[in-house]
């Protein structure tokens, strides 16, 4: 009897343990990272690292402000695509589609999620680039070699699709039928009970899986390098190309140790990164926890 | 019975998935009076009710067969147009669900999206509604507070102004006070007979005494279909059937 | 009446083609890695690893990398299980599941869910560099592992879940200690389980980014924890940037080969998933 309880607690501990070394990775992270990029803060403020588009690492000056502006152009572009597409498939599939259809349909959303991201990024130098390159920059600009801002949006809008048609779709669902009835009801059609009535309930969850989409392409990495051209310049056009700052760490990470103030410059980029991350997730997390429990009740 | 029937339903048979949930419903529903629908839970009550404006076969794996005549129009047609059909009638659920938006913008919904754009026009509908629901002096200040902060028989009685603002014929109520407290209940229930003057109104519910209380005529419905239909007193008092005789006896006694 | 007629009509066509386009983009894409990677698709390719002059486009397959890849992904997946599982149970069954803690430790491994595998690969390269081991098997394996707790930690712990409290309270009533119950529980998931680490396996074996710094490369298969590892995202990434056409294309057909993997995996786990939510609703 003794050694059961005994057994049990020893468990106990030892499972608090683990759960608390796996949560602290958050933090274990953050500080390693800031730690690390010490050396450049102390070189230059926030405010220039932030803001100076120079970037010469071998002269010391360590600007992120192109780096910052290609990850936002790619973001942009990703989010303005996806959105209005998966809000429209997660009506559809939610509210028009027959049963047997939506049957057919939700695998491949979630087959689409299993895809890893280097397949996405071969998919975009075979098919996104020429695209570009030959259909649709030759009626805007004089000459693109595809490798764009543009190219690297797209790519990123069809790896986040999965991620925001799941969430809308369970956030409609939650939407008590009575209320769809309601409107319907009253002589409405189906596209103006969505317009008037789902979309203003699911707000809050559109919101949230916006955030976190965001957050997914701000990260995202390897897919970006392969089609974004990683030019060091701030972009100024979707055709232009881009370099944001997944790119930049794993383009140089490891080849230029040689010099400290570099490695430590790139640390920053990656504590960049984490916190944003961070902070978005955070945010769409709490979102949808209390809309989780609003819903609940 | 009245001559002009205002719902006439021929030969309804509901299908959903592989099971029927009714069978060979063959009914005339007739002019301003207030009709009960009464049965067990599960006898299919509802359906039928639903089927009355459409609402089911947005359902996937819905299948209706028949024909449901309203002014002799069958809304089964696949020729008609469903919120036409709709219009004409207001549904009052089990709970009230007010549209995510304010009192004044849940009365004006439907005349909104039927058209009416003017302000005044709209003040008037919503004015004119919320008075009939009783509603207006406790409302009047906070028009354009969200309808969720109103207690549950408020909300109950917004939804009824709610419906009542697109001018419909008939009234479809779906237990609709068996969420609310006994002074809203008796609320509604007077809104009722006193609306009949110009509505038909078809109500679902599963108290006797409220059957008793507003309706002129009662349908007792069993395992999906009619089983009888008559007069409310003396479908209570002298069952023809021995099916509602037992029913009826097992709730009043 | 007419225009609102038109606009349901409008928006209805609106979402059937933005739903084509949603859902074609997996037809898209995998239609394109398989065109352009059959044609270059052999038998070596899986069975050999890179000859002599492999890289200008001689002889030799990426068996090196596909093994690398199956190493780095089980191991994180075992080496993630043996700490996500207790996690899973320490939140459900000993901090009861529905409280603040719980719900906060929850958001806690959403937002590591959410940190995008260039840090955890960077930060990986960190705990390395600390601890003076060099890019290996074992530094992939571990920046891998923390990339998949969190997916192992919310898989499992979306199981649990799902086992009725009735269960959880029928062995405690028996006397049992929570540890005891835990066992009982962990029984009763084992399909959710499975689920749980095909889901980690999958995400583990496409990621590039975490395994870049961490793993290095090599053109052997690994025979311990310290030397190098080639992984089959990586090979496809490197070969992709060759300017030998026979390369390029083996970077497709190494492409067809993981989506083919991965795809496999994804089918295998919703159809566990499918049949563990069967069982399980009653």
């Amino acid at each position: 009897m003794q050694f059961r309880l005994i057994k049990d607690k020893v468990y106990s501990k030892l499972m608090l343990g683990l759960t608390v070394l796996s949560v602290s990775v958050v933090l274990v992270v953050g500080i390693g990272l800031y730690l690390k990029s010490g050396p450049v803060l102390e070189h230059s403020s926030w405010w220039t690292l932030l803001s100076s588009s120079q970037w010469k690492p071998l002269k010391g000056l360590f600007g992120f402000f192109s780096f910052i502006m290609g990850t936002l152009w790619v973001t942009a572009i990703a989010i303005i695509i996806a959105l209005p597409l998966c809000l429209l498939t997660s009506f559809y599939i939610t509210e028009y589609a027959p049963n047997r259809v939506r049957k057919i349909l939700v695998p491949f959303v979630n087959l689409l999620s299993g895809i890893p991201p280097v397949i996405f990024g071969v998919w975009g130098v075979l098919f996104i680039i020429p695209l570009i390159q030959n259909h649709i920059a030759p009626h805007f600009v004089e000459f693109s070699t595809g490798y764009s801002v543009l190219a690297g949006g797209i790519v990123l809008a069809v790896m986040i699709f999965p991620l925001i048609v799941s969430i809308v779709c369970e956030v409609l669902n939650t939407i008590p039928r009575e209320l769809k009835d309601a409107s319907l009801a009253l002589g409405a059609t189906k596209w103006e009970t969505i317009k008037k009535v789902q979309l203003r309930k699911a707000k809050p969850g559109i919101i949230a899986a916006t955030v976190l989409a965001i957050s997914r392409a701000f990260g995202e990495t390897i897919a970006v390098l392969m089609v974004c051209g990683n030019n060091a310049v701030t972009p100024h056009s979707v055709f232009d190309p881009g370099y944001p700052l997944p790119a930049l760490i794993a383009n140089n990470y490891g080849e230029m140790l040689s010099i400290p103030m570099y490695e430590s410059a790139l640390m920053f980029a990656a504590l960049l990164l984490f916190i944003i991350i961070l902070l978005f997730n955070i945010i769409s997390r709490v979102v949808l926890a209390r809309l989780e429990r609003k819903l609940a009740l | 019975m009245t001559n002009n029937p205002h719902i006439s339903i021929q030969n309804l048979n509901v299908t959903i998935g592989n099971q029927q949930i009714l069978k060979d419903i063959s009914i005339n529903i007739p002019n301003k009076k207030v009709i009960s629908i009464i049965g067990p839970s599960g006898c299919g009550k509802t359906t039928l009710l639903k089927s009355f404006n459409r609402l089911l076969d947005d359902t996937a794996d819905v299948k209706v067969t028949g024909k449901v005549l309203v002014d002799n129009e069958n809304i089964y047609d696949p020729n008609v147009e469903v919120t036409h059909i709709r219009k004409k009638m207001g549904l009052l659920s089990q709970r009230p669900y007010p549209l995510p938006m304010s009192i004044y913008d849940n009365v004006a919904y439907g005349p909104r999206i039927h058209g009416t754009r003017k302000k005044a026009d709209l003040d008037e509908i919503v004015e004119t509604q919320l008075k009939a629901t009783g509603l207006w002096n406790e409302v009047k200040d906070r028009l354009h507070a969200p309808a969720t902060r109103l207690s549950i028989g408020q909300q109950q009685r917004l939804c009824l102004a709610r419906g009542l603002a697109v001018e419909p014929e008939i009234i479809l109520g779906d237990e609709s006070t068996s969420a609310l407290d006994p002074v809203s209940t008796s609320i509604i229930e007077d809104l009722f007979i006193k609306l009949k003057e110009k509505y038909t109104i078809v109500l679902v519910t599963h108290i006797l005494r409220q059957a008793r209380r507003v309706s002129d005529y009662i349908i007792f419905v069993y395992m999906g279909r009619i089983i009888e239909f008559g007069p409310t007193e003396e479908l209570l008092l002298n069952p023809r059937e021995e099916l509602t005789k037992d029913y009826v006896k097992g709730f009043i006694s | 009446m007419i225009r609102r007629k038109l606009e349901e009509n409008f928006f209805r066509i609106l979402m059937v083609l933005a739903t084509l386009i949603v859902g074609g983009s997996f037809f898209l894409i995998v239609g394109t890695i398989v065109y352009k990677g059959a044609p270059f698709m052999n038998w070596d390719m899986i069975t050999k690893i890179p000859g002599g002059g492999f890289y200008i486009g001689k002889e030799g397959g990426v068996l090196n990398a596909i093994i690398g890849s199956l190493y780095v992904a089980g191991g994180a997946t075992i080496l993630g299980l043996f700490i996500s599982i207790p996690v899973a149970i320490y939140i459900n069954m000993y901090l009861g599941g529905k409280n603040f803690i719980a719900n906060g430790l929850r958001i806690a491994f959403d937002v590591l869910f959410g940190i995008p595998s260039i840090v955890y690969g960077a930060f990986g390269f960190l705990i390395m560099v600390y601890f003076g081991i060099r890019a290996s098997l074992l530094g992939g394996i571990v920046a891998v592992t923390l990339l998949v707790i969190p997916i192992l930690v919310r898989t499992l712990d979306e199981v649990i879940r799902t086992v009725p409290k009735e269960l959880r309270d029928a062995s405690l009533v028996l006397g049992a200690t929570r540890w005891e119950m835990s066992k009982v529980i962990i029984r009763q998931i084992r399909p959710g389980v499975f689920t749980a680490i095909l889901l980690s396996f999958g995400r583990a074996i496409g990621d590039v980014a975490s395994v870049l710094f961490t793993a290095g490369f090599s053109d052997n298969i690994p025979t311990s924890l310290h030397q190098p590892a080639a992984t089959l995202p990586l090979a496809i990434f490197f070969q992709l940037g060759s300017p030998v056409e026979e390369v390029q294309g083996r970077a497709y057909a190494s492409a067809l080969i993981l989506t083919v993997v991965v795809l496999i995996i994804t089918v295998l786990s919703s159809a566990l998933a499918k049949r563990f939510s069967k069982n399980n609703i009653r």
